[in-house]
């Protein structure tokens, strides 16, 4: 599906709203504020790139109370996910640390 | 894509290291070390023994040894079970190590995997968030 290919590639085009995506990715579930508190732009800004996340299937929302919760949908990211690249990233993460090892030990 | 189903894919990484091919057996073989790099591990050098790689997301990869010829050649399986077949792995992990001048040509090769596998990469959803640098590599040559 290109037209998916094409929402995904944009949404996450944007360094800002990756980088609220990533967040969510590694710090699991968060409310607007929580994200407000650690990015660099205002909170209106904040909760335009994750509607945006959201329309894209990147993110789904959940109200408890007056807060609403944001959480990663990796799933999102199949489409684009190529397991050659998945794991050939893998690796090389690995080699470098592999990298680091040898440096540290003795002959 | 269409592909035939018996079709396997690979990855090849290729890295030339600075030390010798000695050095770098040890660390590919020698379990304490091998968990510094790649994985928690029950390892042995021995063709036919069975272990795990048991990743810091929870993921357990089952693994046995197919080959070991000190200081040039190891392999092992790399499987992943999973209920989900999108996560299902099974693979064949092969390090090569050439003595250079310098050093030693590693190289890995990962082959095995079957064209309905798109998210198999050695663990669970969980374990792609280890993964995440990827991401940026993707997007880069997305462009």
């Amino acid at each position: 599906m290109p037209n998916a290919h094409d929402l995904l590639f944009r949404t996450l085009a944007d360094p800002t709203r990756r980088a609220i995506f990533e967040r969510l990715c590694r710090d699991g579930e968060q409310t607007v504020g929580a994200l407000t508190a650690r990015a660099k732009v205002s909170q209106p800004a904040v909760s335009k790139h994750l509607g945006l996340l959201k329309e894209a299937g990147l993110v789904r929302d959940r109200h408890e109370g007056r807060q609403t919760h944001y959480s990663a949908q990796l799933g999102a990211l199949s489409p684009l996910i190529d397991w050659t690249s998945q794991m050939a990233g893998f690796w090389q993460n690995r080699f470098d640390r592999l990298e680091d090892l040898l440096k540290r030990m003795d002959q | 894509m269409n592909q035939p189903a018996t079709e396997t894919r690979a990855v090849i990484i290729e890295r030339e290291i600075s030390f010798p091919p000695e050095k770098l057996w040890r660390a590919l073989t020698q379990p304490h070390l091998i968990e510094e790099w790649l994985m928690k591990n029950d390892f042995k050098p021995v063709v036919g023994h069975s272990f795990n790689l048991r990743g810091d997301w929870g993921g357990v990869l089952d693994c046995e040894v197919l080959a070991v010829e000190p200081n040039r050649t190891l392999s092992y399986t790399w499987n992943f079970v999973h209920d989900d077949a999108a996560y299902n792995l099974r693979s064949v992990v092969t390090f090569t190590l050439t003595p250079t001048g310098t050093g030693t040509h590693l190289r890995m090769e990962q082959s095995g995997f079957r064209p309905d596998q798109k998210q198999a990469y050695g663990g669970a959803q969980a374990g792609w968030q280890k993964f995440f640098a990827n991401l940026e590599q993707v997007l880069a040559r997305a462009d």
